[in-house]
C-alpha cells in the first residue's frame, strides 16, 4: 500500500447494493448454525417423516400426511422467522453487531429489510425441501398457492414481530432460553402435530388464537380441504403482526 | 467547510441515573490530525467517542463532527467516519475476511480488500471465524473495519489493547499513514508512549473533563518541571547559577560534586549551565536532561489511587 492509499473518499454504496449484500451474509450466518438448521430444517423434517409413517397420532380422518405437512410448514416459518430470527437477533445485538452496524452507512430500515429478506430466503429454502418430503410421502396437496403464499407472509410478519420483540428488549441467553421453550410449547399446543380438538374446549379456544394455530389451522383449511382464504386465521395473524412489529418497533433496543 | 474543526464538542454532559460519565467536557480536534484521549478507567473516554459516533445523545452540551450533528445529521455523517469500537461488532460466525469485505460492501469506494487483509497481517487467519480469533487478531479485524471506507475521520478506542509489540507498532504505522493521507483519527489509550510517538494533541481527561490538552512536548514540559544533573568539583557556587538562570528554577548538590537543577529545561537552560561551567573552568563529566514523560504529567494530574 502506498502513499494516497488512505486518501478519504467516502461515499455510502447504493442502499440496493447494501440490502442485497446484508441479506446475502444474513442468510450465510444463519444457514452456517448448526442449532438454527436443527430447528429450521431437521426437526420440521424429523416429524414430518415420524409422524407420517408411525401411526402413534390420532390425526382424523384421511392420510395422516395430509394433516401434518401444513403444521410442518407452520412450524418451519415459526422456526425461522421467531425463533431463528430471536435468537441470531438477541446474540447479534449483544456481541455488538447490531451497534457496529449502526455506525456503517446502512441504515436501520435497510438493515431491517435484509434481515426480513433472509428469513424470506430461508422459508422457501426449508418450504421446497418440506413440500420434497410430504410428496414423497405421498402428500396430495388442494387449494389455491396464493391463498398458501398469502398465510405464510402473515405468518412470517406476526412471528418476526414476536422474535425482534424478544430479541430487543431481553438478554440474548434469555432470549435463547425462552425462543426454545416458547417453540417447544407451540409445537405442541398449536394444531402443528396434536389436533386442536384433543384439548378441553376452553383451553381450545384460547389456543386457537395463537399465531401458531391459526397459521397451521390457515394452511391446513387451504391446502387439505381445498378452502378459499381462510379469513378467520388470517385476521388472526394480522392482529399479531400488527401488535408484534408495532411493539418491536416500539421496544426494541438496539444496544 | 473542511476549515472547520474534525470535532468540535462543547460542554458535553452524559449521565447514566444517577452516574455523571461526561461533566462538561471540551475538546476541538482539527482536521487530518491525530489526537490521543488519555485517562484512567471510567474517566469518560468511550462516552464521549461513542456520542461524537452517534450512538449516545447529550444531556447538555453540543457535539459536532465534521461540522455535522451526529444524530440529527447521522445519515450524512456515518459514511464519512470510520469507527472501532472497544470490543465486539461482528458476527460471531462470520470470518475475518468475509466481515472486512462485507464492510467494503456497504461503501462506493472503498479500499483493496486483499491488500488491506495483508497490511493488517490478517490473510492467515482470513477464513477463521471471528469468536475463534485471538483478541489481538479480532483487534486487527475492527481496526482493518475502521478504515475500509476511506472515511475522513476515524474513532479508535483503545485500538492497541492487547496487541504484541510487532502489531501496536503495525498499527501505528498505519495511524501515521493515515494521517499522512490526510485521515483525522481520534484514538483513546492507557499506553502513554503511544500517545507520545502518535499523536499531534493529547487530551487527558478525568472524571468526565479534559484536564490537560496540547501537544506531548508542550503537556511533558508545561505540566511538571525537568531536571537536569551535571557532575563537577563539590562546592560550587550554585548561587551565582541561579543568578543567571530564570526565576524559579532551582539547583542543589545532591552529594559531593552531583549537581541537579530544576525548572523548565529548555535549549538555552542548557547552554546557560555549560556556559557557566566553562567562565568557572568545571568540566562536567556527565551532563544529563531528565524529561518528564507523559506518565509523569498523568499520574501528577490523575493521582495515584485507582479508579472505581
Ligand atoms: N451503559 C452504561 N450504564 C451505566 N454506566 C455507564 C455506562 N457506560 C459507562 N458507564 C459509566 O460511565 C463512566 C465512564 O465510562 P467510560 O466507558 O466512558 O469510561 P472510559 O474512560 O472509556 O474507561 P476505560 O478506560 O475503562 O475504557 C464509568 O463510570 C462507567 O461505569
Ligand atoms: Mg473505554
Amino acid at each position: 500500500m502506498s502513499a494516497g492509499t488512505f486518501t478519504p473518499r467516502p461515499a455510502a454504496a447504493p442502499v440496493t447494493r447494501m440490502i442485497r449484500a446484508q441479506t446475502a451474509l444474513e442468510t450465510r450466518m444463519l444457514l452456517r448454525n448448526g442449532e438454527q438448521l436443527l430447528l429450521t430444517v431437521i426437526i420440521p423434517a424429523l416429524l414430518l417423516v415420524l409422524f407420517s409413517s408411525v401411526d402413534i397420532l390420532d390425526t382424523g380422518a384421511g392420510k395422516s400426511v395430509d394433516f401434518l405437512a401444513p403444521g410442518v410448514l407452520a412450524l418451519a416459518v415459526m422456526s425461522t422467522a421467531f425463533t431463528g430470527q430471536a435468537i441470531a437477533t438477541g446474540f447479534d445485538r449483544r456481541y455488538g453487531v447490531l451497534k457496529r452496524l449502526g455506525a456503517s452507512p446502512l441504515p436501520r430500515r435497510a438493515l431491517m429489510a435484509a434481515k426480513t429478506l433472509s428469513v424470506l430466503l430461508t422459508e422457501v429454502l426449508q418450504v421446497a425441501l418440506l413440500t420434497v418430503i410430504a410428496l414423497a410421502l405421498g402428500w396430495s396437496p388442494h387449494g389455491n398457492p396464493l391463498a398458501v403464499a398469502a398465510l405464510l407472509l402473515l405468518g412470517t410478519a406476526a412471528f418476526s414481530g414476536l422474535g425482534l420483540l424478544m430479541a430487543g428488549t431481553l438478554k440474548a441467553e434469555a432470549t435463547l432460553a425462552a425462543a426454545n421453550l416458547v417453540f417447544l410449547l407451540l409445537l405442541v399446543g398449536g394444531g402443528v402435530i396434536v389436533p386442536l380438538d384433543k384439548f378441553p374446549d376452553a383451553v381450545r379456544s384460547v389456543l386457537e388464537l395463537l399465531p401458531i394455530s391459526a397459521l397451521s389451522d390457515g394452511l391446513r383449511e387451504v391446502l387439505r380441504n381445498g378452502a378459499a382464504m381462510p379469513w378467520g386465521d388470517a385476521a388472526v395473524l394480522a392482529c399479531w403482526s400488527v401488535l408484534g412489529l408495532g411493539a418491536a418497533a416500539r421496544f426494541f433496543r438496539w444496544e | 467547510m473542511s476549515n472547520d474543526p474534525a470535532v468540535e464538542i462543547r460542554g458535553l454532559v452524559k449521565r447514566y441515573g444517577p452516574k455523571t460519565a461526561v461533566d462538561g467536557l471540551d475538546l476541538t480536534v482539527r482536521r487530518a490530525s491525530v489526537t490521543a484521549v488519555l485517562g484512567p478507567n471510567g474517566a469518560g473516554k468511550t462516552t464521549t467517542v461513542e456520542t461524537c459516533e452517534g450512538y449516545l445523545r447529550p444531556d447538555a452540551g453540543t457535539v459536532r463532527v465534521l461540522g455535522l450533528d451526529p444524530i440529527t445529521q447521522a445519515p450524512a455523517l456515518r459514511p464519512r467516519i470510520g469507527v472501532m469500537l472497544q470490543s465486539g461488532g461482528v458476527y460471531s460466525g462470520a470470518r475475518a475476511v468475509e466481515m472486512l469485505r462485507h464492510m467494503a460492501s456497504l461503501y462506493a469506494d472503498p479500499l483493496d480488500v486483499p491488500a488491506l487483509v495483508d497490511r493488517l497481517g490478517l490473510g492467515s487467519c482470513g477464513r477463521t471465524p471471528y469468536r475463534r480469533l485471538s483478541g489481538g487478531q479480532q483487534q486487527r479485524l475492527a481496526l482493518a473495519m475502521a478504515v475500509v471506507g476511506r472515511p475522513e475521520l476515524v474513532f479508535l478506542d483503545e485500538p492497541t489493547a492487547g496487541l504484541d509489540p510487532q502489531a501496536r507498532r503495525a498499527t501505528w504505522d498505519l495511524v501515521r499513514e493515515l494521517r499522512a493521507d490526510g485521515v483525522g483519527v481520534v484514538l483513546t489509550t492507557h499506553h502513554m508512549d503511544e500517545a507520545e510517538q502518535l499523536a499531534d494533541e493529547v487530551a487527558i481527561v478525568d472524571a468526565g473533563k479534559v484536564v490537560a490538552h496540547g501537544s506531548p512536548e508542550l503537556l511533558c514540559r508545561g505540566g511538571a518541571e525537568n531536571t537536569l544533573r551535571f557532575t563537577g568539583r563539590p562546592s560550587l557556587d550554585l548561587a551565582s547559577l541561579l543568578k543567571a538562570l530564570p526565576d524559579g528554577t532551582q539547583a542543589a548538590e545532591l552529594t559531593a560534586g552531583v549537581y541537579r537543577v530544576t525548572g523548565d529545561v529548555d535549549p538555552q537552560m542548557l547552554a546557560t549551565v555549560a556556559s557557566w561551567c566553562a567562565q568557572n573552568g568545571v568540566m562536567p563529566d556527565s551532563l544529563t536532561v531528565e524529561r518528564h514523560t507523559l506518565e509523569d504529567v498523568f499520574l501528577e494530574l490523575t493521582g495515584k489511587e485507582l479508579r472505581a
